[in-house]
């Protein structure tokens, strides 16, 4: 804009006015596109955001409004009572429980077991290594079909079907995807750092505890995010290895409670928003990393 | 001396990375290793929960070939990831176009609720969606008749179902959507500054800076959209149980079926098999492909 002020200021006078004109119709349009961005945008927006704002009115809508048409927009009067029935409908409760403490130990499983075998693969080149680490690369793309059934047969000779073991063990023993992701972020930190501390006296866990875990807080953030999203989302684990209801996780509990009462929309609306509500929580506490981390997979990965 | 204290240090690093390594080690060789050489072990067999185990030769793989719903659901799950994959990579880098202009304002915002839906549990996203797609006091259907379309039986409609199956997986793009973001804020600007002295207006600029320097990022989410869309599952589960008439039978539910519903594990296995070789073919014709359009210059 400044440049094409002074361009006019300096041309002859009778041409100024054309000038003038023209740097006018520039500005109206640079100013119309700017505002046609923003309608685009917002119109988006509220396409993604209304499913959302429909479920959550939905869990609180009146009998009477439910199969109205048009639909009614907002609840009028406002009716939490879906959510009460709900809970007395189906164990809710106990759901979120056993989904809680699916979710905890995934996440405390993974966090420890990838993170010491991504310290190995970070800061040791010895024989088997690098064989390992391309082992490791290639059970990334192995499709969890192939394993699942030679696993139930596996767990059930266990008799740990309809038990949450088959849902949690086998986070204490590393993922690919995640100790690549720490690998990749634990070589970035300065290999001067450890020599200094082994000479120092610093045993080698104590490396790996004091130096490389404090140093790592964003990365295992993400890989916390990530693995908390994945067990509550989780569906055909709990839908193969769980049948009795006192085990079951929320998703498995709500897809039971669609098929098997006669569809009360207010209450599966209301179990469903307690079910969103604390992947929403997290996002919006640990946003940084949830962008950060997406991000990081896409660049990297 | 020296070389006794070095080979000391080589033993005892070789050591710790065992150590270190071990847990992997250990679940490399129980939930990988080992279930997959059962896998192929049990698709040569007759195993089922409810009959004595009988090795069968490539008699699962012989039926597979005759099998004529096996075949529609492969239809089905390409349909749905031929379609369904390549307009929501256009739609994330739309949306992420859209989010890099640089007088947006509110732009994190915006990104959070392009987001959020990505993170659903796709339960509840599914459970949400019959109520959304029901064809009388469904959302859509309403949205449509504003515009004086009539909007069809979505879910109870053969030719309706996976396209409605598609509309629910594009609002799941935000994951995408934010690896473009980031690939986009990755593209130097003085190649548009270039491309602007050249006389590039921002067709040009679009189809030959930013494209080729954020293709690695297409690339990617490509191979990674079509391996997760060919092992979609949870939707037609629970959203319409594979029909109507097979309309949405895809392959992991197919042998979902087999292996829990009807206990035949051992041609599920070969069902898994064969999902397994689609799959990896796929990624390797993108691979090749990826060699003609995909520039990595860039980083």
């Amino acid at each position: 804009m400044g440049a094409n002020r002074s361009v006019v200021a300096r041309a002859r006078p009778q041409d100024q006015a054309v000038l003038r004109r023209v740097v006018n119709l520039q500005r109206v349009i640079r100013f119309s596109v700017v505002l046609m961005l923003h309608i685009v945008v917002i119109t988006g927006a509220v396409f993604y955001a209304f499913p959302f704002y429909w479920l959550i009115t939905t869990s609180v809508k009146p009998n009477a409004q439910l199969f109205l048409w048009p639909p009614a927009l907002i609840p009028n009067p406002i009716d939490f009572g879906h959510y009460v029935d709900a809970l007395q409908a189906v164990p809710l409760l106990r759901y979120f429980g056993n989904t809680f403490y699916l979710t905890v130990l995934n996440v405390v499983g993974a966090l420890l077991s990838c993170s010491l075998v991504a310290y190995a693969f970070a800061r040791y080149d010895v024989p088997g290594s690098r064989v390992l680490f391309a082992l490791l690369l290639a059970t990334m793309m192995l499709p969890g079909h192939v394993t699942m059934i030679p696993l139930f047969i596996t767990f059930r000779k266990l008799g740990w079907v309809d038990t949450l073991k088959p849902l949690w063990v086998p986070a204490f023993f590393g993922n690919a995807f995640f100790i690549f992701l720490l690998r990749q972020f634990f070589k970035t930190i300065p290999a001067e750092l450890f020599d200094a501390a082994r000479i120092d006296g610093c045993s080698e866990f104590g490396q790996y505890w004091r130096i490389m875990l404090p140093l790592s807080k964003p990365a295992l953030t993400t890989l916390a995010i990530f693995q908390f999203q994945w067990t509550w989302n989780d569906f055909l684990g709990p839908l193969i290895y769980i049948s009795s209801q006192s085990k079951k996780t929320i998703a498995l509990g709500l897809q039971d409670f669609y098929k098997t009462h006669t569809v009360e929309w207010q209450q599966l609306m209301a179990a469903s928003t307690l079910m969103v509500l604390p992947v929403m929580l997290v996002f919006f506490l640990l946003q940084r990393y949830f962008i950060e981390g997406i991000a990081l997979t896409g660049l990297k990965g | 001396m020296k070389s006794i204290a070095f080979k000391g240090l080589r033993a005892r690093n070789t050591f710790w990375f065992y150590i270190f390594a071990s847990p992997w080690i250990l679940g490399f060789l129980m939930f990988n290793l080992g279930p997959m050489i059962a896998s192929l072990y049990l698709s040569l067999t007759n195993y089922s929960v409810l009959m004595p185990t009988r090795f069968v030769g490539l008699y699962n793989y012989q039926e597979m070939l005759k099998d004529k719903l096996l075949r529609i659901s492969i239809w089905n799950t390409a349909y749905y990831a031929g379609l369904g994959v390549p307009l929501g990579i256009i739609l994330a880098l739309i949306l992420a176009l859209l989010l890099n202009h640089k007088d947006l304002r509110g732009r994190s915002f915006f990104r959070s609720t392009f987001y959020v839906p990505s993170i659903m549990p796709i339960v509840a996203l599914s459970i949400l969606w019959i109520w959304l797609l029901q064809p009388r006091y469904g959302l859509i259907n309403t949205f449509l008749h504003f515009f004086g379309i009539k909007g069809p039986n979505w879910l109870g409609d053969p030719v309706w179902s996976k396209p409605g199956l598609i509309l629910m997986s594009l609002t799941g793009v935000g994951g995408n959507m934010v690896i473009f973001l980031a690939a986009l804020q990755g593209v130097p600007v003085h190649l548009y500054e270039a491309a602007e002295l050249d006389g590039a207006n921002w067709w040009n600029k679009f189809r030959h800076v930013t494209i080729p320097m954020i293709s690695p990022a297409i690339f990617f989410t490509l191979i990674m959209g079509f391996i997760g869309s060919f092992q979609v599952f949870t939707q037609s589960y629970i959203m319409t149980e594979g029909g109507p008439a097979d309309s949405t039978l895809f392959y992991v539910l197919y042998l979902y079926r087999y292996a829990f519903d009807y206990f035949k594990m051992g041609y599920a296995s070969a069902m898994a098999w064969f999902l397994f070789i689609i799959i990896v073919t796929l990624t390797f014709v993108q691979f090749r492909l990826g060699t003609r359009w995909v520039y990595y210059g860039g980083q």
